[in-house]
């Protein structure tokens, strides 16, 4: 993985000396609230209904087991215990005081992290693949290019009062892991027919109050044209987006509103006067960095398979979660194995200090010191030994770890909502919890197959709602929580925004209704390998309409 | 009925203004006024105290006392006022003095 040289080291330890001033200088009086908010979001730190919130960049969501344990080590001294893996890859602690927030910043510098640009209107914590550098239907890793881009927007003059915050993802696979599509700028590695890698490049994609997927504007802009392009996405952007109304203030609304064909011929004009200047990168810059993710030594481990073989006899569990959160590797002897932190009854994206420390060990010892955060609040060994999956297994089952129900309807994507954040109108983990209890038996999430749920409880959509195959949408009405539903919504190259389905339930009644729903699919599929969102865009809301409000229209 | 309500500036933690004239880290004390004029006094409160750089997010809420208990009305402050319901062992609603306050 990438590694601060001293260029990066002064940076952020100048950053976090600065802070602490800031901060000081606050807590003595010397600077107003009004003065010291744009500087603690500019450093990640929110204030939420209980406390501070402060948010941790993970870039691209790869760490190492030195940093994973530096978290649990926050999380333990200055927090409650643990901490909450978000949908763009990073960490939020939700108690820790603004007094302590500089001695936290040092140390997660002392392992090469921070919190830069994990809010305000910047270039966000770039987004990629969570099985980059090791999912086999890669075409080349997306962290490299991920990276290029950090270096690049990390205080970027130009782009660090832009009309909105702007997200950008990489993926380098045909099957998108990343949800590219709902990003600002959505950018998919790929290899043309000449064998030369370059990125077909989306834009104007996002979620929020107006959903829009991203447009895509370029087939293929060659890799060494990567930031003079961005540049050029970002220069119109700047120039043209909106600054009157924040609600129609990021791409999405400009791309939208100018027309994909105009917004295409601004940006490929910008990009003419940039493309063969400074910004162009060379050659030996992109393989630098490339080196710093060149993939670990991986030794052959033929005996896996048998080893796999003998341990499924062994034990249904195991059996169970090598079906579910084990993926396919690139190298035939390894494997990439999802951690579920969607535990039944558990808040999503929740860990402990002692499951980091605990996770970090096993990183170390069985997954050549790599973890990952997915966008889908999981963590992830990207590299492990088949003949080591049983030790992994057991080791996760030892800290309550081993959930066996990645991709399945409990491995739901939930914002903190109104249980922590000022923003919220109506809880998210609550709901959550409900229906992975509600669906707690292994055998019937199988039987119902992949399904992507996800919650949010506003419509900033943290949760991803949008684009959950069933999204739930929480709002306030006549002071009470309402949870709207809605069908058809998915974040892979595929990406489309969910419709909403009928009028909303209370609290008490989401979960039989999404109860209902699932036993609709199950009715109206053609048979067991018809998923989810396959069988809706076959047969349309109809059906679920039928099921979730036939009974009240003849009552009327 | 009102109280006034803010986040202490140095940690974060929710604050309500009591009836002895200081910021009580619970609801329970909180003094609580029915009036425009009583509103207007906890907002010059609220205001001289995020001034004076004690609070941030200052609030005067809506709440309800029922046989002598300050209930908030929005689910929200009754949330900040107890802790996250997935969690009840965080929050006010952890501590064992909760309501002695």
């Amino acid at each position: 993985m990438y590694r601060y040289d001293e260029f990066d080291h002064d940076f952020v330890k100048a950053r976090v000396a600065e802070f602490s001033d800031q901060v000081e200088r606050r807590l003595a009086g010397e600077i107003t609230e009004d003065q010291f908010r744009p500087l603690r979001l500019m450093n990640g730190v929110y204030l939420q209904l209980h406390a501070y919130m402060l948010r941790i960049a993970v870039p691209y969501g790869t760490l190492n087991s030195k940093q994973l344990r530096m978290l649990g080590h926050i999380a333990r001294k200055y927090d409650k215990g643990y901490g909450h893996f978000t949908t763009r890859q990073n960490i939020q602690f939700n108690w820790p005081a603004l007094s302590d927030i500089p001695a936290i910043l040092a140390d997660l510098a002392s392992v090469e992290m921070h919190a830069i640009q994990t809010s305000g209107n910047c270039i966000r914590n770039v987004t990629a693949d969570h099985f980059a550098g090791a999912a086999a239907d890669e075409v080349a890793d997306p962290r490299p290019y991920a990276e290029i881009l950090r270096q690049w927007s990390s205080v970027h003059p130009e782009f660090s009062y832009l009309p909105r915050k702007f997200k950008i993802a990489v993926t380098g696979a045909e099957r998108d892991r990343a949800a590219i599509q709902t990003h600002d700028i959505g950018l998919h590695l790929k290899k043309n027919d000449k064998g030369e890698l370059g990125f077909a490049v989306y834009v104007g994609g996002g979620q929020g109050r107006t959903p829009m997927v991203g447009k895509k504007i370029r087939d293929f802009l060659p890799e060494e044209h990567l930031l003079s392009y961005t540049t050029a996405i970002l220069r119109v952007y700047n120039l043209y987006g909106r600054r009157d109304n924040k609600y129609k203030a990021r791409i999405k609304i400009l791309v939208h509103e100018t027309g994909v064909d105009e917004i295409t011929r601004q940006v490929e004009a910008e990009w003419q006067a940039l493309k063969d200047g400074e910004l162009k990168l060379p050659e030996a810059d992109v393989a630098a960095i490339q080196a710093y993710f060149a993939p670990p030594s991986l030794a052959a481990r033929p005996e896996g398979d048998e080893a796999i073989k003998v341990a499924r006899l062994d034990s249904k569990s195991f059996g169970e979660w090598l079906d579910q959160n084990v993926f396919t590797h690139r190298n035939p002897d390894y494997a990439a194995v999802t951690i579920s932190l969607k535990g039944i009854g558990e808040a999503p994206g929740d860990a402990t200090d002692s499951q980091m420390e605990a996770v970090a060990d096993i990183a170390e010892r069985y997954a050549f010191d790599e973890i990952r955060v997915s966008h889908e609040q999981n963590l992830i060994l990207p590299h492990v030994a088949r003949a080591d999956l049983r030790a992994v297994y057991d080791a996760l089952v030892a800290i309550d770890l081993a959930t066996a129900n990645s991709n399945l309807i409990t491995d739901i994507i939930a914002c903190p909502g109104l249980d922590y954040c000022a923003l919220a109108n109506a809880r998210s983990i609550s709901v959550a919890q409900d229906i992975s209890r509600r669906f707690a038996s292994l055998e019937r999430q199988r039987d119902i197959g992949e399904l992507k749920l996800k919650i949010s409880g506003c419509i900033n959509a943290c949760g991803h709602h949008h684009v959950g195959h069933i999204g739930i949408l929480g709002v306030e009405k006549k002071g009470a929580e309402l949870y709207q539903v809605t069908l058809g919504g998915s974040a892979d190259e595929h990406t489309s925004v969910g419709e909403i389905i009928g009028r909303g339930f209370g609290p008490e009644e989401i979960t039989d209704a999404i109860e209902t729903i699932v036993e609709t699919y199950l009715r109206i599929r053609n048979d067991a390998s018809e998923k989810f969102l396959d069988a809706y865009r076959r047969v349309g809301p109809a059906p679920f309409k039928e099921a979730l409000y036939a009974s009240e229209a003849k009552a009327a | 009925m009102k109280v006034l309500t803010a986040n202490r500036l140095t940690d974060g933690e929710a604050v309500w203004f009591s009836a002895a004239g200081s910021w009580a880290e619970t609801i329970d004390g909180a003094d609580v006024v029915a009036d425009k004029d009583g509103e207007a006094r906890l907002e010059a409160i609220g205001k001289a105290a995020f001034d004076n750089n004690e609070v941030v997010d200052v609030n005067v809420i809506d709440v309800d006392v029922v046989a002598g208990v300050i209930k908030p009305q929005r689910l929200r402050e009754v949330i900040r006022a107890a802790g996250p319901t997935n969690r009840l062992d965080l929050g006010k609603q952890a501590r064992p003095a909760a309501g002695a306050a």
